[in-house]
């Protein structure tokens, strides 16, 4: 009882995305699927799935051979995705949801298949009122909806494909103890992800790709170092220390108030010293991305004051901020930090540009020189949407003028691999050394203890702690952004 | 207001629901066929034609909406399979169809042709109030009822009306669960294409009877504005395509009485539509009322969410 690849082969153009791939996967089991961008997985994924075909090899699924063209031949076959964007229809109901594209052999009724969700619901633990429009659930539920659903078409194979992204650490939890739950029920779990610590806490065995090949199948546990040699090969980890000179007091903000839509930071008294690095810790939602955009003067602030280099710049405009060395970087690189559909030559040129005019050979030779000293992956005639989301971050900070004053950056190496997060970090450590002053926000506690100089928490709207990452444990911050003062 | 003159409504609007029915289902299915105008006028005229022709006034009808099937298929097929922008195809369609249709109906300019006749519906239609308003009109006026109500209850409760709002609001989710996204996109376009048809010979056979340059009055682009105003519902659609009528009308019996804003009136429906529009999609009003009923889903209604856009699988 089991799922079985054979010779796995796919190929685009040149490129050799599957090279020969042979795993088993038992009934029961969870199996991770581990590997950096560009690895294969997603490609692998995509015809364990049905949606490409391979170009050579076989998959069975109990010494079934199946012949899949299409992610319905799939799910027909047994074999369900939640893809890392839960495939659902957002203005739909959950039981519409379940509905749209039944296959002819099961009833259209609306009525019985509510009592189905409530059942699966219950069994599953999920908070899923059939009736509720899906455009109103968390992520995180809307990955309940699909793996409920894809269990009620009779999925025995469920692939999750980087299903922690998006979804907040309860979430998360949720999330693994539903898995824990289907694999104890008999269900194959796939489980796709480059985060290790996950891989460790949940998988029984892992596959480890790299470029396209198959490197190993080591039995977990087994020491992280060991996977992380499996997937970058005999790769040093050098994690660069934050040996930051703080020069005097930049910026100070005087009980400073911001606020948009959905949310707001009150009562900000701080002050940040040139070349300082500051972290900003908090759950999704309490306060850091307002206190950033305030910071970067794209929001304006309704009280309080700011002073930069001692004088008053509360009211001045998001132009006179750019101008005088501010910089923001948002958490969502793709659709805030740069222009989908303008090559990275354009990006260059739109950066850097005081003229009325554009020299096109001037940029695309910039384009080229930068590529080259940030090594991205691309080309200049690349779209952000071709990059991955670790040479969208490298691309942003190519585009970042010299000589900032003050950096305010969100998540800088959220849902990046290992290699491009530190390589994030060499480069803000050097910014810094140069006297720029970094203002981040992160989820990741380690990221916020090794480089910041200090730390602060948000909680609800206002900054509760305010720490020397030095003197501070993950225990003490992990309390104070749950809002609990130790 | 007395029901003849009520009754005048409902059948002055009877082409507009036809073509906002049409174009509702295909933007429904993700596609926008903006070709209305022409595609009317184009059909307008095959109907008469085919009428005056022939002398039967349901080949004429079948003809206009067979003509503007063709063109919606065009539309259809230069964004699925040529991967060409609906919005530039269906401009220069509208623009082409309606010279066309200048041109090829030059004989039949002002010529009187036979028109629908009117049908008397028996006991409906002796109902005191409405029956002489809704009842005591002609065959194509009650089709355009059942269609209505044909077409709320397949969008909303059919499997394949989920299917059809599938395709338009996620259509690579859609085709995850097996749904022939493409396919269902070339039915719908051609069907929807079809009533638009309709609408077209509906205007010369019943309407403003016979055929001249221009004939239809901008029916076209005022059905466009009027599936967006509709919010995609097939039956807020409808009744947009009567509150539209009555304005129309309260316009036309207001000019006597203000011969000085003769010129205002006849555009106050359009300021009034763009205002009603923007009060239902006000925050709070979408917050009182955004519930998962069918009062909801009749005022919160909104585009689908992959209108335009052309779907290719991995």
């Amino acid at each position: 009882m089991s799922l079985k690849l054979l010779n796995i082969r796919k190929s685009f153009g040149t490129i050799l995305a599957n090279d020969d791939i042979s795993v088993e996967i038992g009934q029961g089991e969870i199996h991770g699927l581990l590997g950096e961008n560009g690895a294969g997985k997603s490609t692998l994924v995509n015809i364990i799935s049905g949606s490409l075909t391979s170009d050579s090899g076989t998959i069975s699924l109990d010494g079934k051979y199946l012949d899949m063209s299409s992610p319905s031949d799939a799910i027909e076959a047994g074999i369900g995705i939640l893809h890392q964007e839960p495939l659902v229809f957002l203005p739909f109901s959950i039981v519409d949801n379940f509905l749209a594209g039944l296959p002819k052999s099961r009833d259209f009724d609306r009525k019985l298949l509510q009592d189905d969700v409530r059942k699966i619901s219950q069994e599953y633990g999920f908070d899923l009122d059939p009736n509720a429009l899906a455009s109103n659930l968390t992520v995180g539920e809307r990955q309940q909806l699909e793996i409920a659903r894809l269990l009620w078409m009779g999925a025995r194979v469920l692939i999750l494909d980087e299903p922690t992204t998006a979804i907040s650490e309860t979430q998360r939890e949720n999330l693994f103890t539903t898995i824990k739950l289907l694999a104890a029920n008999g269900m194959s779990v796939i489980f796709v992800s480059h985060k290790l610590d996950e891989i460790q806490s949940i998988c029984d065995r892992v596959t480890v790709l790299r470029k396209g090949s198959l490197i190993d199948t080591p039995t977990l546990p087994c020491p992280t170092s060991e996977l992380v040699n499996l997937m970058f090969g005999e790769y040093t980890q050098d994690i660069p220390q934050n040996q930051s000179v703080i020069g005097e007091n930049l910026l100070v903000l005087d009980g400073i108030c911001v606020k948009d839509a959905n949310s707001v930071i009150e009562e900000v008294h701080c002050k940040f010293s040139e070349g300082e690095i500051i972290g900003l810790a908090g759950l999704e939602g309490a306060g850091q991305r307002i206190l950033l955009r305030g910071i970067a003067g794209l929001t304006k602030c309704y009280r309080g004051r700011i002073f930069f280099k001692e004088k008053e710049i509360t009211n001045q405009s998001y132009k006179w901020y750019m101008e005088n060395g501010f910089h923001y970087l948002p958490a969502d690189r793709e659709g805030e930090g740069l222009i989908q559909g303008l090559t990275i030559t354009e990006h260059f040129a739109l950066a850097g540009n005081q003229s009325q005019t554009i020299d096109w050979n001037k940029a695309a030779q910039l384009a080229e020189d930068k590529l080259r000293e940030y090594s991205i992956r691309g080309t200049v005639t690349s779209k952000p949407e071709d990059l991955s989301g670790g040479n969208q971050q490298r691309l942003l900070l190519a585009l970042m003028p010299d000589n900032l004053s003050v950096l305010s950056m969100e998540h800088p190496t959220r849902g990046l691999d290992i290699e491009s997060a530190e390589w994030i970090w060499k480069e803000l450590l050097e910014r810094s050394k140069n006297g720029t002053t970094i203002i981040f926000s992160s989820s990741d506690i380690d990221e916020l203890i090794n480089f910041s100089d200090r730390i602060l928490v948000c909680f609800s709207g206002t900054i509760i702690g305010n720490l020397l990452s030095k003197e501070t444990t993950p225990y003490e911050i992990g309390s104070l952004i749950g809002g609990i003062h130790s | 207001m007395n029901p003849e003159t009520l009754a005048i409504v409902i059948s002055y609007a009877t082409p507009l629901v036809f073509a906002v029915i049409g174009e509702t289902i295909t933007e429904k299915a993700g596609v926008v066929n903006l070709s209305l105008d022409g595609s009317m006028l184009l059909s307008a005229m095959t109907g008469f034609a085919v009428s005056f022709t022939t002398g039967n006034v349901v080949l004429g009808l079948m003809a206009g909406g067979l003509i503007s099937s063709n063109i919606a298929l065009v539309i259809a097929f230069s964004s699925i399979r040529l991967r060409l922008n609906q919005i530039a195809v269906g401009i220069v369609l509208t623009l082409f169809a309606a010279k066309l249709s200048a041109f090829l109906g030059q004989d039949f300019v002002r010529k009187p042709g036979p028109s629908v006749q009117d049908l008397h519906i028996p006991v409906l239609g002796d109902i005191p109030g409405i029956g002489p308003i809704l009842f005591q009109q002609n065959l194509l006026v009650y089709s355009s009822y059942i269609l209505v109500g044909f077409f709320f209850w397949f969008i909303f409760y059919t499997r394949q009306g989920l299917n059809l709002q599938a395709v338009g609001e996620r259509p690579e989710a859609a085709y995850a669960r097996g749904i022939d996204v493409n396919k269902l996109r070339y039915f719908y376009t051609a069907l929807g294409g079809f009533l638009v048809g309709l609408g077209g010979a509906a205007f010369s056979l019943d309407v403003k009877l016979g055929w001249s340059d221009g004939h239809i009055a901008n029916f076209g682009w005022i059905a466009l504005a009027i599936v967006i105003f509709g919010g995609w519902h097939p039956i807020r659609a409808a009744l947009g395509c009567y509150l539209f009528g009555l304005l129309q009308l309260v316009a036309l019996k207001l000019q006597p009485l203000f011969p000085q804003l003769s010129q205002v009136l006849p555009i106050i429906p359009f300021p009034l539509m763009i205002m009603t529009l923007v009060f239902i999609n006000h925050r709070k009003i979408q917050y009182l009322i955004l519930r998962n009923n069918v009062f909801g889903r009749f005022i919160t209604g909104r585009a689908p969410s992959a209108l335009g856009e052309s779907f290719q699988r991995l």
